[in-house]
């Protein structure tokens, strides 16, 4: 292992660290706006071209806030919590592959495009995402506020109810992937999406990493009608800023691994599979199509923000442990199943995935309509 | 249940889609203010140039707030400002007590004080709030008509305008 290795590691890690955090500041700028456009407004357009500047201005403005701290709180846990939530949510982006490699110009030197390969790259994952837990769960106990403790728990115990049902839906990926390492995974999908091939786990990750960043509808942590802020209540200036850096790169974080163990990752659509636009011909390609797939999925978050109602939080507990639950175990099963028969008989019948567990879905549709009609008393 | 949610995204998209931007880019588009608009208000003068304000001082009376301040002076023929016997010489408003209520505008026997359409107030000073005179009162056409005019004497001695049957 030669010196030069560790530079290109640093610089790699770097790169990462700076595209998440600068990605966080234009993702405020794009939800601003998309939220404005579907409420027939502009959004910020005033700082730079096209409001380009606003995450310049905002940033400033938030480090010069002033800073308080309650009298009764916990002074170091309160000083370290926003610190433990944000950098989970940077350091996670370190295994998520960006493309595959290139040679640097002028040497034969071949860079990769990811920061670490790691052969059990999906439980780096899981592993990180739950450390953010601690870090929302302390800020609310440590402000000595009861609201902001009713939002921390809140917040602890719904990430870690939907986790089951994510963790679930990340196992789909592995079966199918038939890997830990989502370089692998990636690979795996040249052919064919897994979001094509198990579309309901698609769906339930979604879903699932919707509570897991506490965006609507489940932002109960959250909720300003009820809880003023939840967690966060007691926060201001940069520490505040710090929670909200946490959120916005948990979103892009989150969109990236989906993307990745769904949606083909740094690959093109599968029908481009041999054309120019492959990324096997341009290895550059790869975070372009990463970043395409990232913006449409956030932009799925930004739309059901700005459409569904928050709701109320003995439903989402049900809806994560009676409905998510339930239906991500069926549909690991169905997965198993699948895959386990197209290894037997022949790889057409994979798609006896997609038609079974459309099919648990939809049941699964039917039976929460049932619960949630009005009772009719009978007569 | 997937219909309505369904239906929610839709309408959402549609309104990002098809329906037009509705907000004005203020500085750069102003909106037209309707014709019975109350913003600051403006001292009119009749057509040859003098002040209508003979300082009655009614505006100041009717005034919920006491935002105006009215001092009289005499007028004489070689220095008029306005017909009849007195003229403002000093006419204040303090712009942070007005309520834009339009009562004064009610009060003045001589339709000397319009509330007109400008709405563009604003100021970094709190001294600026209180409009003189000089800021209220309409400019005029040419240099002729400033006032104060030296007038033929007996010529206007009415200050308040004789009242005509309505001709409709």
């Amino acid at each position: 292992m030669d010196y030069t290795m560790w530079i290109e590691w640093v610089i790699k890690g770097f790169i990462m660290i700076f595209a998440v955090l600068t990605g966080f500041a234009y993702l405020t700028l794009y939800e601003r706006r998309a939220l404005a456009k579907i409420q027939v407004r502009i959004g910020p357009n005033r700082a730079g071209w096209q409001g380009l500047l606003q995450p310049v201005a905002d940033a400033v403005k938030l480090i010069f806030k002033e800073e308080l701290t309650p009298s009764t709180a916990d002074k170091l846990i309160f000083f370290i919590a926003p610190i433990v939530t944000v950098v989970p949510a940077m350091i996670i982006a370190a295994v998520i592959p960006l493309g595959t490699s290139f040679i640097l110009p002028f040497t034969n030197r071949v860079i990769t495009l990811y920061v670490a390969d790691i052969n059990v790259g999906v439980l780096y994952l899981t592993a990180i995402a739950s450390i953010a837990v601690y870090g929302i769960v302390l800020a609310g106990w440590s402000s000595n506020n009861k609201y902001a403790l009713l939002g921390g728990m809140r917040s602890t115990a719904q990430m870690i109810s939907y986790e089951i049902a994510l963790g679930l839906c990340i196992v789909i990926a592995i079966i199918l992937g038939d890997s830990m390492r989502l370089i692998d995974i990636v690979n795996q999908q040249t052919g064919m999406w897994f979001a094509v091939i198990q579309p309901v786990g698609a769906l339930i990750f979604m879903i699932a990493t919707l509570a897991e960043v506490n965006r609507a509808p489940f932002d109960m942590p959250e909720a300003e009608q009820e809880l003023t802020a939840g967690y966060h209540a007691e926060y201001s200036g940069m520490k505040f800023a710090l929670f909200f850096m946490a959120e916005y790169e948990k979103m892009i974080v989150i969109c990236m691994i989906a993307a990745t163990l769904y949606f083909g990752g740094y690959r093109e659509f599968w029908f481009l599979k041999d054309t120019i636009f492959s990324v096997d011909r341009y290895p550059l390609l790869g975070p372009v199509y990463l970043l395409l797939k990232v913006v449409v999925l956030l932009f799925f978050m930004i739309w059901i923000r700005a459409t569904w109602p928050r709701i109320r939080y003995d439903r989402l507990m049900a809806f994560g442990w009676k409905v998510l639950l339930p239906l991500s175990l069926a549909v690991v099963f169905i997965t198993a199943v699948g895959v386990v028969m197209a290894d037997q008989f022949g790889p057409i019948y994979i798609w006896i995935i997609p038609v079974l567990s459309i099919g648990a879905g939809l049941f699964a549709a039917l039976l929460v309509n049932n619960s949630l009609r009005r009772k009719v008393a009978h007569a | 249940m997937l219909k309505e949610l369904g239906r929610g995204l839709w309408t959402t998209f549609k309104s990002m889609v098809f329906d037009p931007v509705v907000t004005v880019q203020y500085p750069e588009e102003k909106k037209r203010v309707t014709p019975r608009f109350r913003g600051r208000h403006v001292l009119k003068r009749y057509d040859n140039g003098l002040e209508k304000c003979i300082a009655c001082s009614l505006c100041a009376a009717a005034c919920p707030s006491d935002a105006i301040f009215v001092e009289a002076s005499a007028n004489t023929d070689e220095k008029r400002f306005s017909p009849g016997e007195r003229y403002a010489s000093t006419y204040e408003i303090n712009m942070l007590r007005c309520i834009y209520c339009g009562f004064c505008e009610d009060a003045c026997p001589t339709e000397a004080i319009v509330l007109g359409d400008n709405f563009e107030l604003s100021f970094t000073d709190r001294r600026d709030a209180i409009y003189p005179k000089e800021m209220l009162l309409e400019s005029v056409a040419d240099a002729a008509q400033t006032t104060p005019q030296k007038t033929s004497a007996g010529e206007f001695t009415r200050s308040v305008p004789e009242m005509k049957d309505a001709s409709d």
